[in-house]
This record gives C-alpha cells, structure tokens and sequence, in this order.
C-alpha cells in the first residue's frame, strides 16, 4: 500500500517562511564578518572603512553621553512635525483633487511641475525664509513626504468602481452619500501606500536639510563626524536613520493589513 | 469623478423627438404583419381591477452617441401599465434597449419624452419607491453582508439599528442568516446575487426592477435562484419589471412577458402567461410551458429575421 505524504498548506508556508530568514540572516552575516575582516587584517586603510565593532562601541558611547537621544529627539520631532503637516494637507487635497474635475484641471499641471523640482535645491530658499532652525527642516519635510500622499489619493479617486456608483445613484444615494459611502473607503488603501512612501521620503527629507545646514539632529551629526573622519560615528548615525526608517516602514505596514481585512487572504507566491 | 455622469444625459435632446417620429413610421411598416403597439394587449388586463403601480406612456430614451455626435433612440415611444403584485418580464434581442427601458424605470437614465409614474407619482430620478437589481452583484467589498443589506435602507436615511431590524426580515427570507458577518469575498456568485436581491427587498420598494439577475451565475445555480425568486416573489407579492435573455426564465417567473424590438425598442407583443401560481420549477417540463416559450421566441426570431436587427 502507498502512502502520500501531504504536507498542510501552512506547514509548507511556514518552512519557506524560515529557509528564507536563515537564507537573508547569513548574507548580512557573512556582509558584516567580511567588513570586520577587512578592517582587522587592514586590507583598506582602517580609518576609512571602520568595523562593526566599531560602530557598536561608538553607538554605546553616544547613547551613554546622552547625544545620539538628544539629536534623535530633535530629527524625530522634525520629522513628525512635517510628516503630519503633510498628512493633514495632502490626504484631504489629494482626494480634493481626484474628485473634483476642476480642481484636477487647475492645479494638476502646477503640482506636477513641483512635484518634478527636487525639494531639496530649494533648500537653500526655506534656509532663507525660515531660518537655520527646526521650521525650515519641517518644511523639507512637508513638501517631500506630501506628493506621495497627494499622487496616491488622486489616482484613489480614479479607480472607484464605477458599478458600486451605479448601484449607489439606483439607491438615490446624493454625492456626498456616494463619497463617504465608497470614495472614502476605496481611498483608504491608497492612503496606507501614500503614508509608507510619505515616510520614505521624509525621512530623506530630515537628514539632507539637517546635513545641509542644522546644529543639531542625526543628519548634523552624521555630517560632523564625516567631516571630522570619525568614520564610526558616521555608520553609528547611518545606522541609527537605517533601524528608524525600518521600524516605520514596519509599523505602517501592519497598520495597512488592519484596514485590509476585508480583501481576505493574499495567495502565498 | 469618472463613471459618475457617464449614463446620465443632462441636457433634454430635442432632435430625438423627430428622429422617434421617423422610426415610428419604419416601425409600422416592419411590423404591420405582427402586432401593433401594446394597446391591444392591454385589452386582457380591462377585467383586472388591481391597481396600476406602474404607468409607462410613450417614453422615448435617446444616446448621444459620442463618436458619431448622432443621436440614437434606444427606447422609441414604449407604454406598458403594470399592476400591483404583477411580475412582468421583458425579453429582446442583446442590445435592443430593454436595460436602457430599466435604468429609464429607475431613474438613471433620463427619458426624453413620455412619463413614468409609480402610485401615480412622477418619475424624474432614482427614488427609494424603486430598487434595482443589477446584473452584477456589485456590493461593497469593504462591508460585511449584513451592513451590504443594510445599504440601501442607510442611504434613505435610516439609523443603522433600525435599518438592521427592517433587513432581519428579508435576511431570514432569503435564507442569508449566519453570513452576516461575512465579507463579500467569502461569498459564492450565487450567494453574492442574494445579497443584492436582499438589500434591494430590504428597501422595502413599491416596484422592484431586476436586470438580468441570473445572468452572470453558472446554468445549475440560476435554475436553483429562479426557483428561490419564484417562490420568493410568490410570498412577498412584490411589483417586479424585469429583463431577461432567458425565455423560460421570462414564462417561469412572470404573469406577463413583454417581447420588444430590435433597437429601437418598442412593444411587439405582451404574452399573458397563464400558468396558475403556485408555480415550482418542474412546470418546465409542461407542453403549455414549451408552448409559451416557442411562442416568444417565434415573435423574437421574426422581428430579428425582417428587421436584419442581430
């Protein structure tokens, strides 16, 4: 007698599930081993490169001497500042521009021609209007992360089933009805995208003005300590933008599965 | 927004009128060895004394066809009186205007001539006194069942609770309790449709109007959902307009079968079917129901074969 072996379906999910942590785990091993290496046997000039050791014992001594919290604080609050100024602005200007014909044609053009300049050669003119401070990095900030929002909600409104309109206008439903009732909730999927590529791009928007001309935050210390050849510090800062932006990306993208249920199961590729 | 005015023709078309009265001469000469207008078929219905729910006059519906910037007539001058309780299906060819005559019905296509009135009340758009049944179950996929039933009623205005207990009826009636709390994804075509049959019932309308409501279902589950809707329909004695391409579908369901034209559409013929209610699903296998059904489709076949309508 024969006997088939059938492996449950989340059995099978949960080994490719591990095989590729273990797969991903041993290339940044081996990524980091190899780095440590060329610093040990100074293959290339150890000043240039530092260690993960390195890094780790400059990131201790910063947190002990309270400046990676102190300059962490400061970006943070940038960056929040500005990433909620362009949540609050661009979520309702997004849909605004995706709903109303009008408003498309108007704007549309201007948005994109400001949506093509890089914000960040405009730096120098919000150090100019608004000083070396924390204002002129918030403004950064803001006009990075709101295009995705805005582009993201636009389309959103684009992409309304035009059959649950039907089905809606049949039940007499006025428009404000047909926007809450479905514009609204077709857009929230849209806006979790907007939000993780909004983060991105703020976070970039955080560290370049404060490269460009702070006196305090992770990019200011990023940029000193580059200046200064401490090359540990530099991977310590570099570091430190890299577990935030994950941590970010993390959280928003759990946030998004919550407003997701009611797409069901996204078939394991 | 796209999709929103898309079937809406917000200005009156004056030339349609003209163009009606051109193809009304066409159509005499079509059709002068069949059957002339719905009036004569009306005559059967002199010794119903039910009240008139549904009053259709002459109502002519025109598409600006926006490629050719010419105007075409969909429905050319149709009157139909449907009573209260009565189940009138119409049958055509694909494409010959019988959905437009709905969506006309329902107020989401404007008529250009003529008048729809239900209770006596004029037509001008969408109202809560009809609710339509579409083709495809279209519910919300962010809704679980139970708020999908719930639609229509919250639209009208109704709080959510109250909505609910109005629903709970029609939920129990079309057997959907236990799947409140299901997505519609979770859902089969079949049982998706009686999500959409529920939530237009739950509305509670003076006539309901279905658009070819089995069509997109697979052959056994719209034999099984015809069944529920004759059965259904027989315990609720709802006004019911509907379109279907299915001829038993039309004789199984209906008091009468209405049979319109090649495009533009007008009344060939309106087919009492007198088979007594209750009716089951086994009335197919009947010599009277095959009768009924070769009748229809002789009168579609020879207007398709002299009009060249297919």
């Amino acid at each position: 007698m024969r006997h088939l072996t059938v492996f449950p379906k989340s059995t099978v999910a949960k080994r490719e599930k591990v095989l590729n942590l273990l797969l991903g785990s041993s290339v940044i091993v081996l990524f980091l081993v190899g780095w440590e290496l060329l610093f040990q046997l100074k293959i290339v000039n150890p000043l240039f490169i530092s260690a993960p050791s390195r890094v780790v014992l400059a990131e201790i001594a910063m947190i002990k001497d309270g400046s990676l919290l102190k300059n962490l604080t400061v970006s943070a609050k940038e960056f929040l500042l500005g990433y909620g100024a362009a949540v609050l602005i661009g979520f309702p200007f997004g849909i605004i521009l995706g709903w109303f014909k009008l408003v498309r044609g108007s704007f549309g053009p201007f948005i994109a021609a400001l949506q093509a300049t890089p914000r960040v050669a405009l730096m120098p003119l919000f150090i100019i209007w608004f000083g070396l401070g924390i204002t002129s990095k918030i403004v950064v900030v803001l006009m990075s992360a709101i295009f995705p929002l805005i582009v993201n909600l636009r389309v959103a409104m684009t992409t309304i089933d035009a059959d649950l309109v039907h089905v809606a206008r049949a039940y007499g439903a006025s428009r404000w009805q047909i926007f809450h009732s479905i514009a609204f909730p077709t857009s929230l999927p849209f806006l979790m995208t907007g939000l993780r590529l909004a983060a991105g791009r703020g976070l970039l928007g955080v560290i370049v003005a404060e490269v460009f001309g702070g006196a305090e935050g992770i990019g200011y210390m990023i940029q000193y300590a580059g200046s200064t050849f401490q090359t540990d510090k530099v991977f310590a800062g570099v570091l430190v933008v890299a577990v935030s932006g994950i941590t970010l990306d993390f959280s928003l993208d759990r946030l998004g599965r919550h407003f997701d249920r009611w797409r069901g199961e996204v078939p394991v590729h | 927004m796209p999709g929103y005015k898309k079937n809406v023709i917000k200005k009156p078309i004056l030339a349609v009128r003209e163009s009606a009265f051109f193809f009304e001469g066409s159509n005499h000469i079509v059709n002068a060895g069949i059957k002339i207008m719905s009036g004569i078929a009306q005559g059967y219905l002199a010794n119903d004394n039910r009240p008139v729910k549904l009053s259709i006059k002459n109502i002519v519906v025109g598409y600006l066809d926006k490629q050719s910037g010419h105007t075409l007539v969909a429905v050319d001058r149709v009157s139909l009186d449907i009573r209260e309780g009565e189940f009138v299906t119409i049958v055509g060819l694909s494409g010959c205007g019988k959905s437009t005559f709905l969506n006309a019905i329902a107020g989401l296509v404007k008529h250009q001539h003529g008048e729809i009135r239900v209770n006596d009340r004029i037509v001008n758009g969408p109202g809560t006194d009809r609710a339509v049944v579409f083709q495809k179950a279209s519910l919300l996929p962010w809704r679980k069942v139970g708020r999908n039933i719930t639609y229509g009623l919250e639209l009208s205005g109704m709080k959510l609770a109250e909505a609910r207990e109005k629903a709970s009826y029609y939920v129990n009636l079309i057997r959907l309790n236990g799947f409140e709390n299901h997505y519609p994804h979770q859902l089969s075509g079949g049982m998706q449709q009686r999500v959409n049959l529920a939530r237009a019932l739950a509305c509670d309308p003076e006539v309901l109007l279905l658009d070819e409501p089995f069509a997109a279902l697979d052959a056994i589950t719209r034999e099984l959902m015809q069944n529920e809707l004759l059965e259904l329909c027989e315990k609720v004695g709802k006004t019911v307009v509907m379109v279907t391409h299915q001829i038993d579908e039309a004789v199984l369901l209906s008091d009468r079968v209405i049979i319109f034209s090649a495009r533009p559409a007008y009344v060939l013929d309106d087919i009492p079917i007198p088979i007594p209610r209750p009716r089951k699903g086994h009335i197919k296998d009947s010599e009277e129901f095959r009768e009924l059904v070769s009748t229809i489709w002789r009168v579609i076949e020879g207007n398709a074969n002299i009009g060249g309508g297919i």
